[in-house]
C-alpha cells in the first residue's frame, strides 16, 4: 500500500476535496525503458482517477499532448471502463505536482503502456461505485447496471443513483495493485469510436496555450548569447552596449550569458549589441564525409540477432547482393520551437515547458540547481509538436537558471535558428547488408551492419536460415562534439532508427526481388510466415489494387512496396510515383495498412498514419541537414524543406482488424517504411536504385544516367 | 521613437503608443496578449504567424506595426462571432485538420484569405494558396478536406 502521508503530492490530494480517488500501482504496466531506469524514476504509481462530488471525472496523466491525440483516447479509455460519457471526463496532463510520475511521452507507449493503467483505474472505480450503490439501494451488485454515470437496478431502472451522489461525502482513496477485468471490444460504447478530439475547440480558436504563451507578472524575455558552431569556445565577450539599452539586464552565469528585457524585440536588439569572440575548432568532417567517419569511428558491434552461418549461406546462394545505404542527419523542426517560462518564488521553481518529459525536466532542473525534486514543479501546456526532439530540454534549464539569477519570471523561447542549432537530430547512419537468394527466390543469407542508427527496425521479418545483425552504437552513441562520434546532439526522431533500418532492409529486399525476376510483393510473401505481416501486405495490396509485375517497369511511373513492424504494430506501405526528366520525384498515392491491435480511436489512428506518411516524405525526398564540423548550415525553412501542401499524395489508410490483441503503438509505425517505399517505387519507374536518402533530383538523375 | 498608431483589431478600435518599427507579431503576443498568433520561423517562411490585414493574409513576423495604422487586423481570436465557431474553425475541428494545433491559427486565417479571394477554389488553388504554411504533424490531407468542405461541394474543378 502507498503511505499517503509520505506522498509529496498530499497537498494536491487535499485540494481535490471529497470524492473517490483511485490510484493504480502496477509494476507490470511500466515500460522497461532504459532511460527510465537511468534516470531513476519512481515507479510506484501509474495513474490517478478522481470522481468528484459533482460526478465529474478527472484523469491525471504524466503524459503530454503534442498532437498525437492521446488526451482524447485516454479519456475514451477511462470513460469506457468507468461507464460515463466522454464529456464527463477531464484530462490533466504533464503537471508534476498533480500527475503520477511518468518516464516521458515517446516510443508510442502512451496507449500501449499507460492505457492499461487508465482502464484498470476506471474499471476499479466502477466496482467501488457499484458497491456503494449496492449498499445505498439495498440490492446485490450483480443486480445493478451502469450507464452514463448512473447506477441502476437492472430490472427496475427507476431505482437509480448517480456517481456524483455516490461520491458525495466520501473521502475514499483506493489503491489497485492487480489488473482489473476489462471490457471486451464487443461491449465497447466509447472505445473503438471516433469522437471529435477534446482539444479541438481550443486549438481552432487560438485559446490553446503553449509554453511561450504563458504570461506571468513582471516576466522578462531572454535571448541567450550563442556560439557560431558546436564546440566553439568563448574567448572574450563585451556586453556593455547591450546592458546600456533601457530596460535590459545582462545575466552572466557559468556557460550561460543572456540579455533579459521586458519584451522579446528589445531582448533581440540587445543581443545584437553583444560582442563575443570564439575559438572555433577546425571542422573534422561535413555532411559528405560523415559516412566514412561513422564507419571508421564506430564502437564495437553488438550482435542483436544471429542464426546459422552467414558465410555458408553465401555459398548456398544463386546470387548475392552487397549494398550500402546512407541516411543523413534530419531535423525534428516542430513548428513550435522549444520554449520555457520559469518562475522562482519562495524557494520553489515553477517551469511551464514545451517538453515530452516533464518529470525528466523536474529531475534535471532539481539536480542542476541543487534543489529537491519537490521544490520544482513542471507544468506542460499543449506541446506544438515533438517527434522525439522535445525529450531534450536544454531551454528549461536555461530559463530556470536565469529566473533564479534575475529574481523575476524569465521566458526562454528559442528562435528557429536556435531550434535548428540545438536540435538533437536524427543521427546520420550507414547500413551495410550482404544477402543472398537461391534459385527459387528464397532468402539464403542476411548479414546486416548498422552504424549510427541503432537496432530499432533492423529485426528480420523474413525467414532466413543464415542471419546476423550487428549494431555499432545506439541512436545516441558517443558524446557529441568536434572530437565525438557526432558533431552535435542527436537523439530519438519519430521511431528512432527504424526509418533508416527499414529503408535499408526493404530496399535490399526489392533489389533481390528484381534480380530474381519475382514481383516485389510476391517476393516478400514467399519469404515470410509471420501471419500479421502477411495480413497487412495483403490488405495493402487489396486497397492499392496491386497487379503482379517484375520491377523495374520504367517509363517514369512506378509503384513500390515496403513493410515493417514497430511499437507492436505491423505496417505495409504501397506507393505510386512519377519521376520527371529532371529527376524530380512526385509521390502520387500512398496506401498504408496497419495492424495495431485493438484500435481505441479509429479516426485518431488514421490521422497518425496520414501524418506519418506525409512527414515521412520529407526524409524520403528532401530533408538532409547540411553542416561543416560543428557549424549547422541549415538554420531555417529557406534551405531546409519539410513537406508542403504541393507534395500531398492521395493517402489511404487501412486498419487491419485485430481486436484480440491489446492496443499497440500508433504514433510511429506508419512513418518507418516511407523512405523505402518511395525508393522502391522510384526504382520501378526508372530502373535506378538510390541508396542514399533523401532522393533528391540530383541523386535520382545520377542513378538514371548510370543505368 | 513612439508613435500613436490607430487601427481596428478584431472589430474594435485600438490606439497604441508604440514605436512604429516594431513587429506586429510581438506587439500582438506581448503588448496585447493575443497569443493565438504564433512564432514559427521569423522569416515569413512557415505561416504560423499569419493574421488578416483588411481580410488578406499577411505574415505578422514580417509586418511593421506602422503598416497596420488605419487598417483592420483580424487574429484567430477575432474569427468566431457571437460565441459560434467560424465555418473554417468548425471544419478544421470536424475534419481533424490539426494535430498539435500550433500551426492551426495561421492555417485557418490563410484559408480564410484564400476563400475570400477564391470562394470556390479548385483543389490546385487550395494547394497553391496554402503552400506557404508548414504543418510538421503533416495533417495536410485533412486541412485540404476542411477547406474544400467550407468551399462547398468539395470545391470547384481545375
Amino acid at each position: 500500500m502507498i503511505d499517503l502521508a509520505r506522498m509529496p503530492r498530499r497537498d494536491f490530494l487535499k485540494a481535490l476535496g471529497g470524492g473517490i480517488l483511485v490510484l493504480v500501482q502496477l509494476p507490470s504496466l511500466h515500460a522497461t525503458d532504459l532511460w527510465e531506469e537511468q534516470r531513476g524514476y519512481p515507479t510506484d504509481i501509474n495513474a490517478y482517477l478522481h470522481i468528484a462530488e459533482d460526478g465529474r471525472v478527472t484523469l491525471f496523466s504524466g503524459k503530454i499532448e503534442m498532437g498525437q491525440g492521446v488526451m482524447t483516447s485516454l479519456a475514451q479509455m477511462g470513460a469506457e471502463e468507468l461507464g460515463v460519457s466522454l464529456d464527463a471526463m477531464t484530462v490533466v496532463m504533464g503537471d508534476t505536482d498533480s500527475c503520477p510520475p511518468d518516464a516521458g511521452t515517446w516510443g508510442s507507449l502512451t496507449t500501449r503502456m499507460f492505457g492499461p493503467a487508465v482502464r484498470t483505474a476506471a474499471a476499479q472505480a466502477r466496482l467501488i461505485l457499484t458497491d456503494l450503490a449496492a449498499q445505498r439501494l439495498g440490492v446485490p451488485r450483480a443486480q445493478l447496471s451502469v450507464e452514463n454515470g448512473v447506477v441502476f437496478v437492472t430490472a427496475r431502472p427507476q431505482r437509480r443513483v448517480t456517481y456524483g451522489e455516490l461520491a458525495r461525502g466520501q473521502r475514499i482513496t483506493h489503491t489497485v495493485d492487480e489488473q482489473a477485468v476489462l471490457r471486451t471490444a464487443r461491449e465497447f460504447s466509447v472505445m473503438g469510436r471516433s469522437p471529435k478530439r477534446l482539444d479541438g475547440p481550443e486549438k481552432v480558436t487560438g485559446a490553446a496555450k503553449y509554453a511561450a504563451d504563458i504570461r506571468r507578472p513582471g516576466m522578462l524575455y531572454a535571448r541567450v548569447v550563442r556560439p557560431p558552431a558546436h564546440g566553439a569556445r568563448l574567448v572574450s565577450i563585451d556586453t556593455s552596449a547591450a546592458a546600456a539599452v533601457t530596460g535590459v539586464r545582462v545575466v552572466s552565469l557559468e556557460g550561460l550569458v543572456a540579455v533579459l528585457a521586458p519584451d522579446p524585440e528589445t531582448a533581440g536588439r540587445a543581443l545584437g549589441l553583444v560582442r563575443a569572440q570564439y575559438d572555433v575548432p577546425a571542422p573534422a568532417f561535413d555532411d559528405e564525409g560523415v559516412y566514412d567517419h561513422l564507419v571508421q569511428a564506430a564502437p564495437d558491434a553488438r550482435i542483436v540477432e544471429a542464426d546459422g552461418d552467414v558465410e555458408a549461406g553465401r555459398g548456398q546462394s544463386a546470387r548475392t547482393f552487397d549494398l550500402t545505404y546512407r541516411h543523413p542527419y534530419v531535423a525534428h523542426s516542430p513548428i513550435e520551437p522549444h520554449a520555457a517560462l520559469a518562475e522562482w518564488q519562495g524557494g520553489r521553481m515553477t517551469i511551464w515547458a514545451s517538453t515530452q518529459n516533464p518529470f525528466g525536466v523536474r529531475a534535471q532542473v532539481a539536480r542542476e540547481l541543487g534543489l529537491s525534486a519537490e521544490a520544482v514543479r513542471v507544468v506542460t501546456p499543449f506541446v506544438g509538436g515533438g517527434f522525439g526532439g522535445k525529450s531534450a530540454n536544454q531551454q528549461t534549464l536555461e530559463a530556470a537558471r536565469l529566473a533564479q539569477a534575475a529574481g523575476r519570471p524569465v521566458q526562454v523561447a528559442w528562435t528557429r535558428e536556435e531550434e535548428f542549432f540545438f536540435d538533437t537530430f536524427d543521427p546520420a547512419a550507414v547500413v551495410h547488408i550482404v544477402s543472398g537468394v537461391d534459385a527459387s527466390g528464397r532468402l539464403t543469407t542476411w548479414d546486416c551492419q548498422v552504424y549510427g542508427a541503432g537496432e530499432r527496425g533492423s529485426q528480420l521479418l523474413y525467414e532466413v536460415p543464415n542471419r546476423r545483425v550487428r549494431v555499432y552504437g545506439g541512436v545516441g552513441y558517443g558524446a557529441p562534439g568536434a572530437q565525438g562520434y557526432h558533431p552535435f546532439g542527436v537523439g530519438p526522431w519519430r521511431a528512432p532508427g527504424a526509418n533508416t533500418n527499414r529503408f535499408a532492409a526493404e530496399s535490399q529486399m526489392d533489389a533481390m526481388a528484381s534480380a530474381a525476376g519475382v514481383d516485389p510483393l510476391e517476393f516478400r510473401l514467399r519469404n515470410t510466415r509471420d501471419p500479421r505481416l502477411l495480413r497487412v501486405l495483403r490488405a495493402a495490396a487489396d486497397t492499392f489494387g496491386w497487379q503482379p509485375a517484375v520491377a523495374p517497369r520504367g517509363g517514369g511511373r512506378g509503384r513500390g512496396v515496403a513493410c515493417g513492424t514497430d511499437a507492436g504494430a505491423y505496417v505495409a506501405h504501397m506507393a505510386e510515383v512519377t519521376v520527371d526528366a529532371a529527376g524530380q520525384v512526385r509521390v502520387e498515392r500512398v496506401v498504408c495498412a496497419q495492424d495495431m491491435g485493438l484500435v481505441v480511436n479509429p479516426d485518431g489512428a488514421r490521422m497518425q498514419i496520414e501524418g506519418g506518411v506525409m512527414m515521412g516524405l520529407g526524409y524520403a525526398l528532401a530533408e538532409e541537414l547540411r553542416f561543416r564540423g560543428g557549424d549547422v548550415l541549415d538554420r531555417n525553412f529557406d534551405t531546409y524543406h519539410p513537406p508542403r501542401f504541393s507534395w500531398l499524395p492521395r493517402i489511404e489508410t487501412v486498419l487491419v482488424p485485430n481486436d484480440d490483441l491489446a492496443p499497440q503503438g500508433g504514433g510511429e509505425p506508419a512513418i518507418i517504411c516511407v523512405g523505402a517505399v518511395v525508393a522502391n517505387a522510384v526504382f520501378d519507374a526508372t530502373g535506378s536504385r538510390v541508396l542514399r536518402l533523401p532522393l533528391t533530383p540530383e541523386r535520382v538523375l545520377a542513378g538514371i544516367r548510370r543505368t | 521613437m513612439t508613435d500613436s498608431i490607430r487601427f481596428r483589431l478584431n472589430g474594435r478600435p485600438v490606439t497604441l503608443d508604440a514605436d512604429g518599427t516594431r513587429t506586429l507579431l510581438w506587439v500582438l503576443r506581448t503588448d496585447l496578449e493575443l497569443t493565438g498568433t504564433k512564432y514559427g520561423c521569423g522569416m515569413g517562411l512557415c505561416g504560423a504567424c499569419t493574421v488578416l490585414l483588411d481580410g488578406r493574409a499577411v505574415r505578422s513576423c514580417q509586418t511593421d506595426l506602422a503598416a497596420v495604422g488605419g487598417h483592420e487586423v483580424t487574429t484567430i481570436e477575432g474569427l468566431a462571432q457571437g460565441g459560434r465557431l467560424h465555418a473554417l474553425q468548425q471544419a478544421f475541428h470536424d475534419h481533424g485538420g490539426y494535430q498539435c494545433g500550433y500551426c492551426t491559427p495561421g492555417m485557418i486565417l490563410g484559408a480564410q484569405s484564400l476563400l475570400s479571394e477564391h470562394p470556390r477554389p479548385s483543389r490546385q488553388q487550395i494547394i497553391d494558396g496554402m503552400e506557404g504554411h508548414l504543418c510538421r504533424c503533416a495533417a495536410h490531407q485533412r486541412i485540404v478536406a476542411a477547406i474544400e468542405a467550407v468551399a462547398g461541394n468539395g470545391g470547384g474543378h481545375d
